[in-house]
């Protein structure tokens, strides 16, 4: 074993607590592939916006109060009163809005790599309640500053309960509380949203990683690390999560951190993504604003709601968009794991679910137009299509022969002669006069450009055979 | 420990008892968990009648009440009015209300006690947004189907002035008419259908 300082931390503790087995397993000696890229940043990065959440979460429940005549004015009041609430609250709001892109990203990292297939189907169903109880905090904590949004936004999505046939209405009013939206249901929301929902996240987020650590990580080749071992038990592609990983993930963390601090610091509504107008208003039972729509991460499930011209059905959408996700690994029948081995059917396949998707979060923001309606429902019918299809157009595709071992992948310093090739060719030199002297200057080209784009361009579609 | 003179069929009846017994007081202390999320007493005694004075309605004006926490809206129809609800009734889903929820003395083509004097609750039957009061014929976003009456801006859905659903948009009925009745000529209580209940 490497010296560690850990291996002596007095015995008496260690002799009471497995605290360097702990370690050993889960960091120090927890073998992790050598080739995790980009996509395997967002894990990390969800842990650490959680940590936000709560510590932002606790401080903000120090001066908030759960109470329909008060709330709407004590979260000013922690905006312009209480020292540093300001950023607190930001805080807490776009952490809100970040965790779902990291979380976004890490399930599309899962996707891709095939990461939960075969023997890795508990991890995403872990993962995917973990989605679920992430969904379920954000909509509690948005009726909180009880705002117009807050207000109206909790009324559609408490109705949606309305509409499962003969327990609905009973339903909705023991969720309310009340006959309608009221300081009940906002007290209750408070309990929910700062006690309930956070405990049951953090004991999923646990079982989700002691799932992960018993199986061992996925890579983006999809193969298994274990498979090829050195003398000593070890996996010969992984290499200790601990330093290698977590100095990785410092990296990936400082970006992170820079962009959250933009955000928070710049544009902490970002025009109305993140923060909605409408919420700067104080609830009004008797209005509802003129254009309502969920926070964006809401936005493609609601877009599948409103696609459907029925109330039961349409629920029923929502909630199959969500449930058949559930289902993934057993959907997929392809014999590989990672997009890299996959045939070209499945990579569109991909490419047209991210349109879609995309699609439906872009058109769940937008007024309910007949147009709009109709695009709707086509995305609708792909977002289906990608996940019903799977068993059959999974088990067509010609997939390419793996590995043995994790590829070698090209350094950034091998990259860098292309890369100055290709900015050659996209810029040009200018004679340019300057003070009596002739100066060369690098313009762009716009021939050149075009050029590249389209080399790029078809280096895409040739990918995708 | 050993096995020997264990009657394993005793065992398994004892722990069958014992989890039978559990499972029953669990479900006991799941009750008032449960039922405690209900609305309270409070709750359930504020909703009582309210009175709207319509003395003051101009002809096309619609005038907004809170009962029990609802928006509660009150129409004045024109004579113009009435007659597009007469005639235009191809496009609608439920034309004599007969799945719609309304007391009696409304379930009739105009939905309403008085044809002029339209009183809904003003939540839209699909998820219970407000619908906005649109009486405009014909309005560009709406396009030239529209002959005037209420469009929920949430899901797309909307009604007519006699809050009855047009096909094919997200709601399943027509507006909720509540109880009510006339106190007299120019007042009504909202929340009770009978002048002596």
């Amino acid at each position: 074993m490497k010296p560690n300082y850990l291996n002596d931390c007095g015995s008496w503790f260690c002799q009471r607590f497995p605290m360097v087995k702990m370690w050993n397993e889960h960091m120090a000696q927890y073998y992790a592939p050598k080739n995790f890229n980009f996509w395997y940043f967002f894990g990390a990065l969800a842990l650490l916006v959680l940590v936000n959440q709560l510590v932002t979460g606790i401080l903000l429940t120090m001066n908030y109060k759960p109470d329909a005549s008060l709330a709407f004015d004590s979260v000013e009041y922690i905006m312009r009163e209480v020292p540093w609430g300001w950023l607190v609250r930001y805080m807490h709001s776009t952490g809100a809005s970040a965790f779902f892109i990291v979380v976004y990203l890490h399930m599309f990292r899962g996707l891709i790599y095939g990461s939960y297939k075969q023997p890795r189907e508990l991890i995403w169903i872990f993962g995917m309640l973990i989605f679920l109880a992430l969904m379920a905090e954000a909509f509690m904590g948005y009726l909180l500053p009880w705002g117009q949004m807050s207000y109206w936004g909790a009324q559609v999505i408490i109705s949606l309960f309305s509409a499962i046939p003969i327990i609905g209405d009973d339903l909705s009013l023991w969720v309310r509380g009340d006959y309608v939206i009221s300081d009940a249901t906002l007290n209750r929301f408070f309990a929910f949203h700062v006690i309930a929902i956070p405990l049951i996240l953090i004991m999923l987020i646990f079982l989700h990683i002691i799932a992960l650590h018993e199986v061992g990580s996925n890579n983006p080749d999809g193969i298994e690390i274990k498979d090829s071992k050195d003398p000593w038990g070890h996996p010969v592609d992984g290499i200790p999560f601990h330093p290698y990983y977590t100095v990785k993930d410092i990296v990936g963390v400082a970006v992170f951190l820079f962009f959250f601090a933009t955000v928070i610091f710049y544009m902490p509504e970002m025009g109305g993504y993140f923060l909605e107008h409408s919420n700067f208003i104080p609830a009004d039972p008797l209005s509802t604003p003129e254009h309502i729509a969920p926070v964006w991460y809401f936005t493609p499930f609601y877009a599948i709601l409103r696609a459907i011209p029925d109330k039961f059905a349409g629920v029923i959408a929502m909630g199959g968009a969500i449930v058949v996700l559930f289902f993934l690994p057993w959907l997929d029948r392809s014999p590989v794991r990672s997009i890299r081995y996959r045939g070209g059917i499945y990579k569109k396949a991909i490419a047209l679910f991210v349109l879609s998707f995309l699609g439906l979060g872009y058109l769940g923001m937008q007024a309910p137009t007949a147009n709009a309606t109709i695009a709707a429902r086509v995305c609708t019918a792909i977002y289906f299509a990608f996940f019903l299809l799977m068993p059959i157009y999974t088990r067509w595709e010609k997939t390419k022969p793996l590995p043995k071992r994790i590829n070698e992948q090209p350094s950034l310093e091998d990259q860098i002669p292309a890369i100055k090739e290709a900015f050659a060719a996209m810029t040009h030199d200018v004679p340019e006069n300057r003070n009596g002297q002739t100066v060369m200057h690098t313009r762009p080209d716009a021939s050149g450009i075009v050029h590249e784009l389209s080399k790029f361009a078809k280096k895409i579609i040739r990918s995708l055979d | 420990m050993s096995e020997q003179g264990v009657d394993n069929s005793k065992r398994q009846f004892l722990t069958t008892a014992l989890t039978v017994v559990g499972a029953v007081g669990t479900g006991y202390i799941a009750v008032p968990f449960l039922a405690q999320m209900q609305p309270s007493t409070r709750a359930k005694a504020a909703g009582s009648p309210v009175e709207i004075d319509i003395s003051k309605i101009e002809p096309g004006q619609l005038i907004r009440a809170a009962w029990r926490g609802k928006p509660v809206w009150v129409l004045f129809r024109t004579p113009e009015v009435l007659e597009i609800l007469a005639a235009d009734t191809g496009k609608l889903a439920d034309p004599d209300s007969s799945e719609s929820n309304q007391p009696a003395s409304s379930q009739n083509d105009l939905r309403s006690i008085k044809p002029e004097i339209f009183i809904a609750v003003g939540l839209c039957t699909h998820l219970g947004c407000s619908p906005t009061f649109r009486p405009e014929i014909a309005p560009n976003d709406l396009g030239p189907e529209w002959k005037g009456g209420f469009f929920c801006p949430c899901h797309g859905s909307g009604f007519d002035l006699a809050g009855r659903v047009v096909r094919g948009v997200p709601a399943p009925t027509n507006l909720d008419v509540p109880p009510h009745h006339y106190i007299s000529d120019t007042r009504i209580l909202i929340g009770d259908n009978e002048a002596n209940a």
